[in-house]
């Protein structure tokens, strides 16, 4: 097994004159002759670049929030989340199947991709670089909790952990607990409590301020 | 049976997490939306993409970024459809 | 092999060239079926400029006990892991 290098996500390549490394270089070349071979069209590439740009966290926090309020809605989400996505107009992305996963007071879900990626980004936005990273990928599922305290999430030891590996075309979304003392917050507030990372599974979303 | 150097999960590791953020560079939202879109043309799908990644020498797969891996899976879908010929990248570079 | 929720089952350990979506940690474990998903192309052949059709592969959740799929596992006994396994590589157990 070869040795665990320094895990790199984002480059360290000596930065040209035009101050990106040489990989841009590559890429935008890559770019320039699939468009000459009319393979992609420029507005194309600049379109999907657009929605790449638009995807937030936001949307996901808006189904949280949606669910922590409507019960019906929570029951629809958890049965089919992509639907339930198109009900509140979010684009769930080209996954054919997003599921939900509620996280209760006695069990508390987080997920990885640990072969590759694999993240609900159309309602998440890009995955964090960590989330890529080989120490989450491996330690993730063999030790979760660890992984947690390094988030600084201790569970308790009566909660279950479920650590959901993400190894086909379904996308997993974390449903996580309601902050107690939020009964008097409003929709729009209480989604500004839940964050990317509680979504994943790794935090707790924010208590009220 | 030897692991093959994306299947990563449980690999012995001491290197802690980078929890750092890093917001994606223009080139590297570049490379996604160029997946995407060959992806939506039908040319190359996410299968293929994962293939090459996994195809690539252990020690050049962990020594690439995450978007290193995916132009070197690309460049090598594409030569492998003749969509790309032999070469034809790299001497667009030099030139 | 067709697997309903609560079916016991073990992931097959045979060895495999090529891309493919079982992990290897997760290899001749066993669990059971948490949730049976829809059926999708087959990403081992799809890798390899097919279609990955026919026929489609049945997609089952399977929920593995952590202190069963990893002999130093530091946590509690209730905690599990959960995994989207095909259908062809999941068997009865023995």
């Amino acid at each position: 097994m070869s040795h665990d290098h320094h895990d790199h996500d984002h480059s360290h390549d000596p930065v040209t004159t035009s101050g990106e490394p040489p990989v841009a270089t590559r890429v935008r070349a890559l770019e320039e002759l699939l468009v000459e071979k009319n393979i992609l069209q420029r507005d194309e590439i600049l379109q999907r670049i657009d929605w790449l740009a638009s995807r937030r966290p936001g949307d996901g926090a808006r189904l949280v929030a949606r669910a922590w309020v409507d019960d019906s809605f929570r029951e629809r989400l958890l049965e089919d989340a992509r639907q339930a996505a198109l009900e509140l107009g979010l684009d769930p992305g080209p996954s054919p199947v997003v599921v939900a996963l509620e996280n209760t007071d006695t069990v508390h879900h987080m997920v990885v991709c640990t072969l590759c990626s694999c993240y609900p980004k159309a309602l998440l936005g890009p995955p964090p670089a960590w989330y890529k990273s080989l120490p989450y990928r491996s330690r993730a599922v063999s030790d979760p909790r660890g992984v947690l305290r390094e988030f600084g999430l201790t569970l308790e030891e009566n909660v279950e952990l479920r650590v959901v590996d993400s190894t086909a075309d379904i996308r997993y979304l974390v449903v996580p607990r309601r902050p107690s003392g939020t009964d008097s917050l409003d929709e729009e507030a209480l989604a500004a409590l839940v964050t990317r990372d509680s979504m994943i599974g790794v935090s707790q979303p924010l208590a009220d301020a | 049976m030897g692991r093959a150097v994306h299947d990563r999960g449980g690999w012995p590791t001491d290197e802690p997490i980078d929890r750092a953020e890093h917001d994606l560079a223009d080139w590297e939202m570049l490379m996604d939306a160029i997946v995407g879109t060959l992806g939506r043309h039908g040319v190359m799908n996410a299968d293929e993409l994962r293939r090459a990644i996994e195809g690539m020498p252990a020690d050049e797969y962990e020594a690439a970024s995450y978007y290193e891996r995916w132009l070197h899976a690309t460049e090598t879908i594409l030569a492998e459809k003749g969509v790309l010929l032999p070469g034809e990248l790299d001497e667009r570079v030099a030139s | 092999m067709t697997f309903s929720h609560g079916d016991a089952v073990r992931v097959a350990s045979r060895p495999h060239d090529g891309h493919h979506r079982t992990p290897s940690y997760l290899k001749g474990k066993l669990g059971i079926v948490e949730r049976v998903h829809e059926s999708f192309p087959n990403p081992e052949t799809r890798a390899y400029a097919e279609d990955g059709l026919p026929p489609q592969r049945r997609l089952y959740l399977i929920r593995f006990d952590q202190h069963a799929v990893w002999v130093d596992y530091d946590g509690p006994s209730g905690d599990g892991l959960l995994a989207d396994v095909f259908e062809h590589w999941l068997e009865m157990p023995a």
